[in-house]
């Protein structure tokens, strides 16, 4: 049973993870049919507290939480008001007086949101921490999987990219092997996370290893900094020998789906074909992800002590 | 100055423990023997009870002058008498840097003022810290600085450490090596391994500190001179260390209690107090710590005693200070950990938290016998307690120790013949 807050999915049970993906279905029907005025969280608030710039994300559960009649307040603190102004603990008790229900938290550091969590009443979803997780981005992912597949049991997940700075694929490791799918991985070395094999990944030794056989290829972002900072030489290398086009999905099985977080770099993590392919879900994982953060804000409210509403 | 007589105790001796009785009297120990029946002012019944020299910890942070909201040489040497030190050293990264007589001196005199333990500052070795100029070592000798060292700021230029090495020599002064390869760390804040992958927090290569012990130990062979490698936490900085030291390089080494009783899998609750620097490392690296202390590749035990504002450590991990009070839990770790365990002797826990930083550093202390100075510290090895960090007399209640069981209380710490602490 999902507790107070959703800090990440290493912590999360299949149970809690099925629970979750069984409701969106629910919320994904009202979407596409348009009902966008829903009772189920009327009466709540939902705040956002950003310390990132993120558009999707933060655009996502906002209306995730309008569709569903919650207000919702935004709160953006730039990264330099993180050493600068006031506490995180601070600003959690703050956000506790004024009465929140849930607080939506996206930080730069990992740890971030355990930190508010401990310190206030409010249910703390994770937004994306630093290195560590991001939950709502895996649950959106085993969505789009499973709407796919029917079930993720059985799958083989490549996942190519920077893995070691990627929350996104941390949450998706460990959500995707409590469910049963394999998690391949792929990337530069010096993008390589350490420990990452017991985790419960594989580590693809080439391009093609990762791919072969792959229902589900999806690439994470590839950051600039990243190439600042002499990890990898340039783009242009990066995508020659570690990027996806059109020739080497043919290794991945003929039935697979390209999946990408975004925002993507064109002609980087993936080439123009291959994110404009039929078979590939990134615009739908956009939808999906409003669906799945419906599901998860409904779910939390409805646990929070106290908080039964009728449905 | 009063005359104690320390009664039915059993004396903790470089060869072994015996059943004695010690007369303490204008500041020495007087007489140690069996039955001493001299008439003294205060007689402390000790049986059952082990008595130690008093220990001494080369390898502290006072926080004065500067950052006495974090710290202070008052609170320090409280937290310190109660942990049952006698004498610490302290580290010159204060406000301004100890790097000149001055602010030596003024250390001593306020130490004094205080009058619990017996405090010696370390010098910069570096003028500011900067790791650029010598700072004035022989005048800081003078004005009382036991050794030198930029702990916290790694010395980064080689030719710098090397000129240290030989003009501290000059002045029988040794350096103190905090050895970190910043680029490498390069915004680390745990160790790098699994548990920072899973944590999703930035690791520390352990070759980061491992590259600076070898470049010491390097210097001092070519050199012929003597160098001390600060807290060392890894299983490869052991290694190096031992094999210097088969091959004769006049290297000395320290750890810490963290070093020895947690692994790195306490950062998964993100809670600050675990920070430290160089980190808590993996299970090998603990494994081999311990056996670096049993075979004596690692001569002392240091608290590496760091005090922090809990406004310091409450607040996102990476953005929380480093370090870790550790001056009043030592003595308890050490034993229980090392002692009831079976990797040290009592009298191998007294040498590496008592005699060889007395050795190393050339200070009084360290033994008890007849004619040496009443340093002492008396443990009570049987009672089981659980650590609590409001109980500390530092003003640093950082801790990742809070609730552990523990075993070895310390029960009085005596300075040159003076009761300063009764637990």
């Amino acid at each position: 049973m999902l507790g107070k807050d959703l800090l990440g999915l290493y912590d999360a049970s299949a149970e809690d993870i099925t629970d979750i993906l069984d409701t969106a279905v629910g919320m994904k029907k009202l979407l596409t049919q348009n009902l966008k005025k829903l009772p189920h969280l009327q009466g709540r608030t939902v705040t956002t507290l950003f310390y990132e710039n993120s558009t999707r994300t933060r655009c996502s559960f906002e209306l995730a939480a309008k569709y569903l009649g919650a207000g919702t307040v935004n709160i953006s603190a730039s990264s330099s008001s993180v050493q600068k102004g006031e506490t995180l603990i601070d600003t959690g008790y703050t956000l506790d007086a004024m009465k929140n229900d849930v607080i939506v938290i996206r930080h730069p550091m990992g740890g971030a949101p355990h930190l508010l969590a401990k310190h206030v009443k409010a249910s703390v979803v994770n937004g994306g921490d630093g290195m560590n997780e991001h939950p709502t981005q895996a649950l959106l992912d085993f969505y789009t999987m499973r709407e796919k597949f029917g079930a993720i049991k059985g799958l083989k997940v490549a996942i190519l990219g920077d893995i070691k700075h990627s929350r996104v694929a941390k949450s998706n490791l460990f959500g995707l092997t409590k469910l049963g799918a394999e998690v391949v991985m792929y990337s530069p070395a010096t993008l390589m996370p350490q420990g990452i094999e017991r985790l419960g990944a594989k580590v693809a030794k080439s391009r093609e290893e990762a791919l072969s056989g792959a229902n589900v290829v999806m690439g994470l972002r590839i950051q600039l900094e990243r190439m600042h900072g002499g990890l990898f030489p340039s783009l242009a290398e990066y995508a020659q020998y570690y990027g996806v086009s059109e020739e080497h999905l043919k290794y991945a099985d003929s039935d697979c789906i390209v999946m990408h977080p975004g925002p993507v770099n064109r002609g980087v993590e993936f080439t123009s074909d291959v994110i404009d392919a039929e078979n590939s879900k990134i615009t739908e994982q956009v939808l999906n992800g409003v669906a799945v953060r419906m599901a998860l804000l409904f779910l939390l409210v409805k646990n929070r002590q106290g908080g039964e509403k009728s449905e | 100055m009063s005359n104690i007589l320390i009664k039915n105790g059993t004396v903790v001796l470089a060869d072994g423990c015996a059943a004695c009785d010690l007369y303490l009297k204008d500041g020495k120990i007087v007489r140690m023997a069996k039955a001493v029946q001299e008439k003294a002012d205060r007689v402390i019944d000790a049986t059952g009870l082990y008595v130690f020299p008093g220990l001494i910890d080369m390898h502290v942070h006072l926080r004065e002058p500067g950052f006495e909201y974090k710290e202070d040489i008052a609170s320090g040497s409280a937290a310190a008498v109660r942990g049952g030190f006698t004498q610490i050293c302290c580290m010159p990264n204060t406000q301004p840097v100890c790097d000149n007589a001055a602010v030596v001196g003024y250390i001593v005199a306020r130490a004094k003022e205080v009058g619990l333990c017996k405090v010696r500052p370390i010098g910069a070795i570096t003028k500011g810290s900067q790791g650029e100029q010598l700072a004035e070592i022989g005048k800081m000798k003078d004005a009382g600085a036991v050794a030198i060292s930029d702990d916290g700021k790694p010395v980064v230029s080689a030719r710098i450490m090397r000129l240290a090495m030989e003009y501290a020599s000059d002045f029988g002064m040794i350096c103190l090596s905090h050895c970190e390869d910043k680029d490498l760390v390069d915004g680390g804040v745990v160790n790098e391994g699994y548990n920072s992958t899973l944590a999703g927090l930035k690791g520390i290569p352990r070759a980061a500190e491992e590259i600076m012990i070898a470049r010491e130990i390097l210097l001092a062979e070519t050199l012929n001179k003597r160098v001390h490698i600060c807290h060392v936490s890894t299983k490869g900085g052991v290694q190096l260390i031992r094999e210097a030291k088969a091959r004769g390089v006049r290297v000395t080494a320290e750890t810490c209690p963290h070093y020895f009783t947690l692994i790195d899998d306490v950062i998964m609750s993100y809670d600050a107090n675990t920070k430290v620097n160089p980190p808590i490392r993996e299970r090998e690296d603990v494994e081999a710590i311990k056996l670096g202390l049993q075979d004596g590749t690692l001569d002392c035990i240091v608290t590496d005693h760091a005090p922090h504002h809990r406004d310091e450590k409450e607040v996102e991990y990476n953005l929380a200070a480093f370090g870790i009070s550790g001056i009043e839990t030592s003595f308890s770790l050490s034993y229980t950990n090392l002692v009831k365990t079976g990797v040290l002797t009592l009298e191998q826990l007294a040498e590496r938290m008592s005699a060889n930083p007395a050795s190393i550093l050339g200070l009084g202390g360290g033994a008890l016998r007849e004619g040496a100075v009443a340093d002492i510290m008396i443990a009570d090895l049987g009672e089981e307690y659980s650590i609590d960090s409001k109980q500390f007399v530092s003003k640093g209640k950082n801790t990742p120790f809070d609730g552990m069981r523990v075993y070895g209380k310390v029960k009085y710490t005596i300075v040159d013949g003076d009761i300063k602490y009764e637990g």
